[in-house]
């Protein structure tokens, strides 16, 4: 049959019978898998950062017992000071809060650093106390604990472990003291507080630059203008954080005249620098995406160029722009650095965005170095932390599906 | 659509032609404006460190070890140790980068579910707070790997289960993972489907087409890529709080497990936890100038890349 | 048509759910040049990359019948398409030299057949390249770059390229349509050469082409084969009306 061709036989079953490769197989099954490790990795960012706060989720018997034993042996209220505790479990200190949240009403056993003369002299009330003070300086926190209070919260300190919980929504967050508060609602209050103001500033500036940048520069402008406004997104969080404590605080201060040095205000500001970025390289691909018909239509009706971008092009644009923001919010909510140096670092719930705040991420970077591994503190900030990680996932993933369903709909009409 | 352009309708086919245009002006003015300030802003930041680190940014500042109680002299073993770091994260990151980018381009098809949630994966890494990975380099690396090695093999003596360079390292390649694998992704996809062809057509496998042809068109994506992560470690503080970052070391880290000092948590703690911080400002300012002229430049040197890569493409 | 090289039988390509080949049914001699003709978008294109299985790589593709080639059909699920390909050799529109010297072009297939001895590659490259008709004017620059060659050249080399895993069939996929007429004429009579140790299928558009170098030319039209038969009489004698319309130039 293939007689001019006597050097090929080519063509059967055999030579082309299906060949095992290894080093093909191999390269594809390890490839799946490095693929599958990304993953495989945010399921363990989730886990071993919720693996660490579990503690505070465990109500049961051996928390309880320690509970039941620390009451006993402070059932007299005169051994409460020159007890030194060893047992360093701080789900056995606290009680049930009273419904005032004053922080008298805890019965608590003290620490080896506690001086007991300190006890009965203490003022009532804390809360006046500038918040700054709450975290440095613990023993001022020590409140008197009239004779029936403490059976009072003696008693509740059967009731269990949950008291961290309760603490929770609360507005105080006192982690270092006799009888540590977590807050959260404080810390909550805080990081909303600075999100606010830094989206309020870089939302509009980033959002309007890029449809700048998108609808009216022209092209050499667009092409000088983006990677220069990209640019910001180089600059290490630190280094605005560093300049934000600096340089702005001061400048601020000299302008407005309010008290406090560092607060929710300078770290909105620092942190819109921060969000600018990412806000404006999203919404401008969203606005560069907008179908061209659009623009032709519209101008083809007679209307001028900015009647096109902000009523024709804006709102087509919008899902993406919503995404932006989201992204925006999620980096604000989450940025460390900033808030750290920034901010102020006090956990005061006031209204006016001159004083200053604590957010969530800030209360991580800044107490995290000095908790005791498997301490309430510690497992409450990895507690924090998953709230965080919670928190940007469920963002990112309203971002990418519910405004993708969006945009399809609106493009192709589905 | 439709809708949209009707109302627009009524408003383009309203009287008022000149008052519209003074709000056209108006408005074009604001976008203007708002592009004008964020550029302003960003040189106003950028001159006032020049200007305030400019007198002690020197060859002695950079080369020498802070000292008096970091009040004073250099800054060498945070540029050390910021080093080390990103060339540590970058051994862990770019294979691992560059494999999960081949596998979404090479070998994933289009409709995989599981390519749908590797996309989302390394999304969602991108936007997780960078303090997350600190706490979960401190709960997992630190707490888990390290501790448990510890247990398993240096019966339990503290070697690894604590803060280093190593854990750090690995922590700041988990964050700027992403930013390979977009770099990557983006070179994969501009490697012309005819060479590809060309590669199986001669009877060459898929392994063999990838590592004869894809990956030599990619190398510099890889090292855009490299370059925009090494940046982007360099300039992170949050990751590396508790993972590694050290307060003021006698002398440079000597083998993974040692502690390391790093520029950016340098400008940290010397501007908020100094012990004289007017004293030690011509530093702070000196040190993040450093800092600024390292991510910002190799920024640009990316940015360069990228752009011939796209001309190149078209 | 005695030496049949490739039997098609009832060979059908759907994209996703749209059918774009519909029951092809034709024999493909040996050592002949078969040409494809017909109007653009009308499968002639997708049909020869049907024959070394190209059309695996594209996503959302299924194909039912059979495409025997000597008697083994390449669809089978177990045949190896790595090896089909390497035996089935393919010439593209568009020259797609790698962006290496014209030496690591020529000794791509070599290479990645295993042969790794220096002096059996040179020797694969000389021979590649003198069938390609293209040696004398490259032999001195083989370390050169290939993107630095003319269109023309690039071309030549692309099918010296594939000689060099020494295939039995060479599928042309309108391989001189973006040269011009020296080069084109050039790769003809390389195709005149060729035939005699090949089976060559080539995809054309232009239907002097077809005429100058085919023997057999088969006529496409909407995803179907019309017509098939020798050259001559195709263009000559017809017997289907659209294929005379389209010969005559009424449509296309």
């Amino acid at each position: 049959m293939n007689t001019q061709m006597p050097i090929k036989q080519t063509f059967t079953e055999e030579s082309l019978k299906k060949q095992f490769r290894l080093s093909e197989f191999l390269a594809e099954k390890i490839i799946s898998s490095v693929a599958f490790l990304s993953i495989a990795i945010i399921f363990l960012i989730f886990i071993f950062v919720f693996k660490e706060s579990l503690p505070l989720f465990s109500f049961g018997s051996d928390a309880k017992a320690k509970t039941e034993i620390n009451a006993t042996t402070e059932a007299k209220p005169e051994t409460y000071g020159a007890e030194p505790t060893e047992e360093l479990k701080p789900e056995s200190y606290g009680a049930e809060p009273t419904e005032e949240l004053k922080p008298e009403s805890y019965g608590d056993t003290p620490k080896e650093d506690l001086k007991p003369e300190t006890y009965g002299s203490e003022p009532v009330s804390q809360e006046d106390l500038k918040p700054e003070a709450y975290g440095d300086t613990p023993k001022e926190d020590l409140t008197v604990a009239s004779a029936d209070e403490t059976m009072d919260a003696v008693s509740e300190n059967q009731e269990g472990a949950d008291k961290t919980w309760s603490t929770f929504f609360t507005t105080e967050w006192v982690p270092v003291s006799e009888n540590p508060r977590f807050g959260l609602l404080a810390l909550l209050f805080g990081t909303l507080k600075v999100t606010i103001i830094a989206m309020l500033i870089a939302g509009p500036l980033a959002v309007l630059a890029a449809l700048y940048t998108s609808c009216f520069a022209s092209k050499r402008v667009k092409e000088i203008i983006k990677p220069i406004i990209e640019m910001l997104a180089a600059f290490p969080s630190v280094v605005i954080g560093f300049f934000a404590l600096m340089v702005l605080a001061t400048f601020f201060q000299d302008v407005f005249g309010y008290e406090s040095r560092l607060n929710a205000f300078i770290g909105g500001v620092a942190m819109a620098l921060a969000a600018i970025p990412i806000i404006y390289t999203i919404s401008e691909d969203a606005l560069a995406a907008v179908p061209k018909t659009y623009t032709e239509a519209s101008l083809a009706l007679g209307a001028s160029k900015w009647q096109t971008a902000f009523f024709v092009v804006l709102p087509a644009a919008t899902p993406g722009i919503f995404a932006a923001l989201l992204l925006g919010v999620g980096r604000v909510f989450g940025e460390t650095m900033i808030a750290l140096m920034a901010t102020g670092n006090a956990a005061l719930s006031s209204l006016n965005p001159f004083e200053s705040v604590r957010t969530f991420a800030a209360t991580i970077g800044s107490e995290m170095a000095e908790t005791v591994f498997g301490d309430t503190h510690y497992s409450v900030l990895f507690f924090i932390g998953s709230l965080l990680f919670i928190f940007s996932f469920a963002l990112n993933a309203v971002a990418e599906f519910y405004v993708k369903g969006k945009l399809l709909k609106k493009f192709q009409g589905k | 659509m439709n809708k949209v352009i009707n109302e627009s309708e009524d408003h383009f086919f309203s009287s008022k032609k000149s008052i519209s245009d003074i709000k056209g002006t108006f408005f074009v003015g604001i976008t203007q404006l708002a592009v004008i300030l964020i550029i302003a802003i960003l040189f106003v930041i950028l001159g006032i460190i020049i200007y305030q680190g400019r007198s002690k940014f020197s060859w002695e500042f950079i080369s020498s070890f802070p000292t008096n109680g970091m009040t004073e002299g250099g800054i060498f073993p945070a540029l050390i140790g910021t080093f080390i770091l990103v060339i540590v994260m970058s051994i862990a990151a770019v294979p691992f980068g560059t494999i999960t980018a081949l596998y979404l381009t090479e070998y994933a098809s289009e409709n995989s579910k599981f390519a749908a949630a590797v996309r989302f994966s390394v999304r969602t890494l991108a936007v997780v707070p960078s303090i997350i990975f600190g706490l979960f380099g401190l709960g997992f690396f630190i707490q888990f790997l390290g501790a448990g090695a510890d247990t398993a093999f240096n019966g339990g003596e503290l070697r690894w289960g604590q803060p280093n360079i190593l854990w750090a390292s690995l922590t700041m390649s988990l964050l700027t993972l992403p930013v390979i694998i977009v770099s990557v992704e983006e070179a994969l996809k501009t490697i012309p489907r005819e060479l590809r062809e060309a590669s199986l057509a001669l009877g060459a496998t898929k392994w063999q087409t990838i590592k004869n042809v894809v990956l030599p068109g990619s190398v510099s994506g890889i090292m855009t890529g490299t370059i925009l992560a090494v940046s982007r470690g360099a300039g992170e503080v949050a990751p590396i709080l508790f993972t590694g970052a050290a307060y003021y070391l006698a002398t440079l880290p000597g083998s993974l497990s040692d502690q390391f000092m790093n520029l950016g948590y340098h400008i940290y703690i010397m501007s908020t936890q100094s012990s004289d911080v007017e004293k030690t400002m011509p530093i702070q300012f000196a040190t993040t100038l450093v800092l600024l002229i390292l991510t910002l430049s190799l920024n640009v040197v990316a940015v360069l890349i990228r752009s011939r890569i796209r001309r190149n493409a078209k | 048509m005695k030496d049949i090289k490739i039997k098609v039988n009832d060979l059908s390509l759907y994209y996703g759910e749209k059918k774009a080949l519909n029951e092809i049914t034709m024999d493909i001699p040996a050592n002949k040049v078969t040409a494809l003709i017909g109007p653009s978008g009308c499968g002639k294109s997708t049909f020869l990359r049907c024959i070394n299985r190209m059309n695996d790589l594209m996503p959302s593709v299924s194909i039912t019948g059979k495409m025997l080639v000597e008697g083994v059909d390449i669809y089978d699920r177990n045949v190896d398409v790595v090896n089909i390909r390497k035996k089935i050799g393919m010439v593209f529109q568009k020259s797609n030299p790698f962006p290496k010297s014209i030496y690591e072009n020529v000794a791509y297939g070599p290479r990645i057949n295993g042969i790794k001895d220096k002096t059996q590659l040179d020797e694969i490259v000389e021979t590649s390249l003198r069938q390609a008709a293209i040696w004398d004017e490259l032999k001195d620059r083989l370390d050169d770059s290939a993107l630095g060659l003319s269109g023309g050249q690039q071309q030549r080399l692309c099918i010296g390229r594939t000689l060099a895993v020494s295939p039995d069939i060479i599928l042309m996929d309108e391989p001189a349509s973006a040269l011009d007429p020296i080069s084109t004429s050039k790769i003809e009579e390389l195709i005149h050469q060729l035939k005699e140790q090949y089976t060559i299928i080539i995809v054309t558009h232009n239907m002097q082409q077809a005429a100058r170098t085919s023997d057999h030319t088969a006529f496409f039209y909407m995803g179907e084969l019309i017509e098939m038969g020798k050259t001559n009489s195709i263009f000559t004698k017809p017997v289907q009306k659209q294929t005379e319309d389209y010969i005559t130039g009424r449509f296309g």
